[in-house]
């Protein structure tokens, strides 16, 4: 199943043959961590994105476990090398098995 | 006139009487949390650097940037860093799994922290061996906890 959340991800367009090359991915999300509660003394329910997977042409690069001290909206940002031109996808994934994915493409010369 | 929940906490905390109804973890649950990730294996302190602002006026959203010492090579790369608080109602925040593709072993995000407490970061290598590095934060204003 899909969950649509609205996501950014940025990864330069262009890159030389081993370049390191810095990725940031945002995704809208409350992250609520289960211990708030609302204006009538009611526990907000945990809502949280879980797993964080950037795949490389289809070769996993880095994956992140997301907890309740991540910040809503969560950003990551990381580095993987340059090898060849494709396509990076990004997966989050919450607590019910809900996924969103993102696509961006890179140019390698 | 009604009593708002709010107001009657916040009467009763000046009274010093407040029900503590969310508990924080310890220094010690965060020491269980890093137990539990290392097994019986020893904790060697550096090569990892975390870096949190030493002073965070908001803790809702704090900008953590974890970087660990190593070549990143097929052969000796970074397989894992775990970051946990001490003063959060739940020790873990994050945990990033690196590749020899990574070509650095940094990771950035944005996390909550609740008071004023020391941060964990536990790189495991791709020898097996683990690394440690903290950083120790004073929070103005806490996350985790406040009413909506």
């Amino acid at each position: 199943m899909t969950r649509p959340l609205r996501t950014i991800v940025t990864v330069p367009p262009k890159a030389t043959r081993g370049q390191l090359i810095t990725v940031r991915a945002l995704a809208q999300h409350p992250m609520e961590n289960g211990f708030r509660h609302n204006e009538n003394g009611q526990r907000i329910e945990r809502d949280i994105l879980t797993d964080f997977i950037c795949l490389y042409n289809s070769i996993e690069v880095f994956r992140a476990k997301l907890h309740t001290g991540i910040a809503a909206n969560p950003l990551i940002e990381f580095n993987t090398l340059a090898i060849e031109s494709g396509e990076l996808s990004f997966e989050w994934r919450d607590g019910d098995g809900l996924s969103t994915i993102a696509k961006a493409r890179i140019e390698v010369v | 006139m009604t009593i708002q929940r709010r107001d009657c906490l916040t009467w009763l905390s000046a009274l010093g009487l407040a029900p503590h109804s969310i508990a924080f973890a310890s220094p010690d649950q965060a020491k269980l949390a890093i137990q539990t990730l290392v097994g019986d294996k020893i904790v060697q302190t550096g090569r990892v650097i975390l870096d949190i602002p030493p002073l965070i006026e908001n803790g809702n959203s704090v900008v953590m940037t974890l970087q660990v010492e190593s070549p990143m090579t097929q052969q000796d790369y970074v397989k894992s860093v775990h970051v946990l608080a001490e003063g959060n109602p739940l020790p873990h925040i994050l945990s990033a799994y690196f590749t020899p593709r990574s070509g650095r072993a940094q990771v950035m995000s944005r996390v909550r922290l609740a008071e004023n407490q020391r941060v964990w970061a536990i790189a495991q290598m791709s020898n097996g061996s683990f690394w440690r590095g903290y950083a120790d934060t004073l929070v103005t204003t806490s996350a985790c906890t406040e009413e909506r």
